[in-house]
């Protein structure tokens, strides 16, 4: 069964399947909302960050003396006044909180100031000497991989290591380093208890591991810090790691004061890590009738200086290298590096966003070689539930509606064949570069494949709590808002379970409830979603037991026809359950890559219209259309919205967005030069939701945030080699890589 | 801090003259103060001067934004405006912060090296004009002389009634120019090509203008040739946002088309 | 010294010490946290208020410039409830983090204003300046052209 979405919300029921408004749509229409950026407390000091101007460096002296000087100045802290662990990371803590004797990346923190305005602060950071012994960065990937600069190698073997096909097809791809770049930078507040703890408010994904790296690098006991949920503007997976949380932490409880911190963008740029650049090299074996028979793969990710995410970033790499197809023989291998060029980590689609470019392009070129009609190939080859994931050999249990993918493309109406003759609809847009007879037209297709939830073995779990109060129903959660409407679905399941029409979200702190795990992998709604649906089944039967009743509105507790309990004296009793949900169980890879390492599946596939303007290689997209496995849209308007936006960033890095490195520099941090698709790139978009029943989550829900990333970009890489002829081996794609100067 | 705020030419020059710093539209000045590259403690705002505003036929007020030239520029001008950053650059943006900023990808520039524009410079003690190309010297440094400030910007009477104006950029709003040109034709066949982005400051393609000058109905291979001479008088640079290979190409490219416009 | 200006109809007042900007001053010192500050360059209209009449991006006006000015923000125009445009657009779904939103909300009341059935076209072009990093632009643009044909 699929939906097409209609273009009207839905404000009546509020319940899973509708399209309700978001609750916290209002304030942020107004400017009201609260974001961690415009925090307050009384008495409040404003933080700094001292940066190293170098990739690689030994320090050998910083002199705070002529930050202490200023007027308004109250601390000026250093690697030495970190009590607890020196250092901090998700997979390893490997990162120093503030650099002692070396720095490793450009912009990495060496020391933090607190002072009475944002001003002095800034002032007070520059004002700060630190004197550096430069050394050479290490910034070549492969390089490093000689040197056995690797933070993981990845090992995939299954299969038959001497099968071979009669069409072999070869390819080496490249793909830069874009940034998530949300519209909110690094902000918190934190707020000392004046008994030696101390409340954070900050931009997250995960306060309860913020929480356990502050605990640790303070040297306080879990009780003494406490991480609130804040208002986020944005994350992508930037808000991950920790960045400026145990800063903002040392200062409050070094000055007794509240200290507020909020990057600036330039500064943003190197305060969050990126999505790993990466160099892939394929070969695909083919038989004659388009079977794959085989797929090897080397993989090389660069992690930069510290290890964040490149671990799991890397593996999901290689699961995902051969990409939705049957294929028994298959060889990877993945090499994650050190390097003195900016830390990498999460970033929506997590490795399968740089496979899938590869995988897609070697589709296309395996295709060519075989004569065959690029769809045909794919659809010939293509992995569905109940079979084995080429890579890992874990057998796919939920539905994976390939096929039904595949053919939604192909039957969404084409547009006309026309080129516009107007500015707005054509490359170049008002910089009136280019006429009709300029352009051709080039469609392409991809698909892609992505995991949801935590994977290789993870104890992935959330919870969450269900109270009914006057107010109606009321869910508490640590899980994390960043825009992509969880607020939103978790009070439609509350409805939905309970059968009341008033629900909402309380976001509530560590102390308060456990983790809901990371607002990251396409996972919340599964996961909080089923946590919250546990725990609001609980309540109700709950209720209806106590009460003796078999349904519950509200008006209160009926039996047959009969109110016995009203919602007054219900909501009175102060009912509540709490409910851990975790998905089912993975397991870690054996030395071969082989297991049952990931919880769930979704599959999307992208059709890209593109028209070129081959002699000056610009690029208008001109409409994006996808099909994604949703197994069931509970707010499909905003299923939608993730979609809209998930395409967007994969246009992003198929023609516009990167980080440009000189030797570990980052020389565009900044939006004048690192570009942002504004609404006039925004391709027109139609968006088919494929539902089946049969996964896990709420209702039979499955993530939808990444997919979209996935194959987007392939698919806009492959239409310009249609439109072109040219090869396309590397994203973002430039003018000049069109052209061929 | 001091601030001036003058409602005439006169208070303007006369704030200049004890060391205040002229602050038009803030599109140029305020990234360099909220990026800490500068912190003017004296400053003289220009938004109130009526004279600056002031468009009379030909001569353009240096306080004209983006806005109003965008509707009643003349083609290429108006062209080039509507491509300055966007709609809320445009409302501040203006004409004489474009020109005194003076930075080789300025939007609005190619258009006045193409018509030779004077620029209308004040100071307290008498005024001057300069041509364009005496005025813009190197990358963001013109010819004005400490207490002048441009009060206007002359373009001849007479404008070439063929005029084109295109800029290669990888975004389709507020994006810096990897290239952008401007072209010009009179009846009589004169042509003009001006470029941005591909060289310290503007460029005349001379020898271009010349060779296509000359010919009346320009077949494939004048324009072929054309552009040739045009990439062949650009000097660009390869930097984070273009490769001169690229800047190259796309010059000779750009240029042909414009020319093509102003043919048809 | 000392600066005055109008801001959402009622006259203000605030210090400024440096060449601060007016974005600056309207979170830091006015408390008008709902214009936003995302990259310090008018690159993504985030801050984006009325000054006299046009809309501007308020990271790139000196404060001490503004003196005397008429300034409106979000919370102007949300003074008397809910503005058509962010009626429009809440029903649209078009807010996610909201981060783009109050700068969205600005330019969008300034075009209905002049414009009250712009075109698709029309709509894009207004909007080029304010970038969005959540929705792709396809829920705002359905929410004006809705807006538009109402």
């Amino acid at each position: 069964m699929t939906t097409t979405i209609g273009s009207r919300v839905s404000e009546m029921a509020g319940r899973v399947g509708d399209s309700p408004t978001r609750p916290d749509g209002i304030e942020k229409l107004r400017g009201e909302f609260v974001y961690a950026q415009d925090l307050h407390a009384d008495r409040m000091l404003w933080g700094a960050t001292v940066r190293s101007p170098h990739p690689h460096a030994r320090v050998v002296s910083i002199d705070i003396s002529p930050a202490l000087a200023i007027g308004g100045v109250h601390a000026v802290l250093t690697a030495d006044d970190v009590p607890g662990r020196a250092t901090f990371g998700l997979e390893q803590p490997d990162q120093p909180v503030l650099a002692g004797g070396e720095v490793r990346y450009w912009g990495e923190p060496v020391a933090v100031v607190a002072a009475e305005d944002h001003d002095t602060a800034r002032r007070a950071a520059a004002a700060i000497v630190v004197e550096y012994e430069v050394l050479d960065p290490l910034v070549d990937p492969e390089e490093a991989d000689r040197l056995d600069e690797v933070f993981r190698r990845m090992t995939i073997r299954r299969g038959d290591p001497d099968a071979a096909g009669s069409v072999v097809v070869e390819g080496y791809y490249e793909v830069g380093m874009q940034d998530q770049a949300p519209l909110g930078t690094e902000a918190g507040l934190a707020v000392p208890d004046g008994h030696g703890g101390v409340d954070l408010y900050a931009t997250s994904q995960f306060v309860h591991v913020d929480q356990e790296q502050v605990v640790a690098s303070l040297g306080l006991d879990s009780g003494q810090v406490r991480s609130h949920p804040a208002g986020v503007g944005g994350a992508f997976g930037a808000r991950e790691d920790v960045n400026l949380h145990i800063h903002l932490c040392l200062l409050a409880l070094h000055t007794g004061r509240p200290v507020k911190m909020v990057y600036h963008r330039s500064e943003s740029f190197t305060g969050h890590v990126h999505r790993h650049p990466a160099r892939l090299w394929y070969r695909h074996h083919a038989d004659d009738e388009g079977r794959l028979v085989r797929v090897e793969a080397r993989v090389l990710i660069d992690g930069g200086a510290y290890a964040s995410t490149t671990a799991a970033v890397l593996a999901n790499a290689c699961y995902f290298a051969v990409g939705p197809y049957r294929c028994d023989s298959v060889a990877v291998d993945g090499a994650g590096t050190r390097t003195n060029n900016p830390p990498c980590g999460a970033m929506r689609g997590f490795g399968a966003v740089q496979v899938c470019f590869a995988h897609e392009a070697q589709m296309d070129r395996l295709a060519a070689a075989l004569d065959m009609d690029p769809i045909d190939l794919r659809r010939r080859n293509a992995l569905v539930g109940g079979d084995s994931m080429p890579t890992t050999g874990q057998t796919i249990e939920t539905p994976l509606p390939t096929i039904e993918v595949i053919d939604s493309l192909l039957a969404m109406p084409m547009p006309g064949p026309d080129i516009p003759d107007d500015h707005h609809h054509l490359p170049g847009g008002s910089g009136l570069t280019t006429e009709a007879g300029d352009v051709v037209r080039g469609v392409g297709y991809a698909l892609g494949i992505k995991n949801l939830g935590f994977s290789e073995g993870f104890d992935d779990f959330a919870q969450a709590r269900v109270r009914l109060t006057a107010e109606g129903a009321i869910v508490e959660t640590a899980a994390i808002e960043v825009g992509q409407g969880l607020v939103t679905v978790l009070a439609q399941i509350a409805r939905s379970a309970l059968g009341v029409s008033q629900a909402h979200v309380r976001h509530v702190d560590t102390s308060q409830i456990d983790s809901a795990g990371s607002t990251s992998a396409s996972r919340q709604t599964q996961v909080s979603g089923g946590a919250t649906l546990e725990a609001a089944t609980r309540l109700r039967d709950a209720v209806l037991a106590r009460y003796g009743g078999d349904r519950l509105d509200d008006e209160g507790v009926w039996k047959g026809a009969n109110l016995v309990a009203p919602m007054d004296e219900v909501a009175a009793a102060g009912l509540s359950e709490t409910a851990t949900f975790r998905h089912p169980p993975t397991t870690p890879p054996d030395e071969n890559g082989q297991g049952g390492v990931h919880a769930d599946f979704a599959v999307a596939g992208h059709r890209a219209v593109v028209d070129v303007d081959p002699e000056l290689g610009l690029v208008r997209v001109v409409r994006l259309d996808t099909a994604q496995d949703v197994g069931k849209a509970l707010n499909p308007e905003s299923v939608r919205g993730q979609i809209e936006g998930g395409i967007m960033q994969g246009v992003g890095l198929a023609i516009m967005e990167e980080l440009i490195l000189d030797n570990g520099v980052i020389r565009n941090p900044n939006f004048t030069d690192y570009l942002l698709p504004t609404i006039l790139d925004a391709p027109d978009v139609e968006a088919l939701l494929i539902e089946q029943d049969g996964s896990w989550g709420p209702f039979g829900a499955k993530g939808v945030g990444e997919p979209p990333t996935i194959s987007s970009t392939a698919a806009v890489a492959a239409a310009i080699r249609v439109a072109t002829g040219r090869p396309i081996t590397r994203v973002p794609v430039r003018p000049q890589d069109i052209v061929g100067v | 801090m001091e601030f001036h705020h003058p409602t005439t030419l006169d208070e303007a020059l006369d704030a200049l003259d004890v060391g205040a710093v002229p602050l038009a539209g803030g599109t140029d000045l305020m990234v360099e103060v909220n990026f800490g590259h500068a912190r003017p403690d004296h400053v003289v705002g220009l938004r109130r001067v009526e004279e600056l505003r002031s468009w009379d036929g030909s001569t353009i007020g240096a306080g004209v934004t983006w806005r109003r030239i965008e509707d009643l520029g003349p083609k290429a001008l108006a062209e080039a405006a509507r491509t300055v950053g966007s709609p809320q650059i445009r409302n501040a943006g203006t004409l004489g912060g474009n020109v005194a900023t003076a930075s080789p990808a300025g939007d609005g520039l190619p258009f006045l090296a193409a018509v030779d524009a004077m620029i209308d410079l004040r100071s307290s003690s008498g005024a001057r004009s300069v041509p364009w190309s005496d005025f813009f010297v190197g990358v963001k440094r013109t010819a004005i002389e400490p207490g002048e400030l441009i009060v206007s910007v002359t373009l001849p009477d007479e404008l070439p009634e063929r005029q084109a104006f295109g800029k290669v950029g990888v975004r389709n709003a507020m994006v810096i120019a990897t290239v952008c040109c401007v072209v010009t034709r009179s009846d009589d066949g004169t042509t003009r090509v001006a470029l941005g982005s591909v060289a310290p400051t503007t460029v005349r393609a001379r020898a271009a203008e010349q060779m296509i000058s000359e010919v009346g109905t320009p077949t494939e291979s004048d324009l072929a040739e054309f552009a040739r001479l045009v990439s062949e008088e650009v000097s660009p640079i390869t930097d984070h946002r273009s490769t001169a290979g690229y800047r190259r190409h796309a010059s000779g490219v750009l240029a042909r088309r414009l020319l093509e416009r102003c043919l048809t | 010294m000392m600066i005055t200006f109008r801001l959402n109809d009622a006259d203000v007042s605030a210090r400024v010490s440096a060449p601060t900007s007016l974005l600056d001053v309207l979170r830091d010192d006015l408390g008008a946290f709902g214009t936003k500050s995302v990259c310090e360059q008018g690159e993504c209209g985030s801050c984006s208020v009325v000054l006299d009449g046009e809309v501007v991006c308020s990271c790139l006006v000196m404060a001490a410039d503004a003196e005397g000015s008429d300034i409106t923000t979000v919370e102007g125009i949300s003074a008397d409830g809910l503005h058509p445009v962010q009626a429009a657009m809440h029903a649209a779904g078009a807010v996610q983090c909201g981060f783009c939103t109050p700068g969205i909300v600005v330019t969008a009341a300034a075009l209905f204003d002049t414009n009250p059935h712009p075109s698709k076209d029309e709509i894009k072009e207004a909007l080029a300046g304010n970038i969005c990093r959540c929705t792709g632009y396809g829920a705002i643009v359905r929410a004006f052209e809705d807006l538009a044909s109402g």
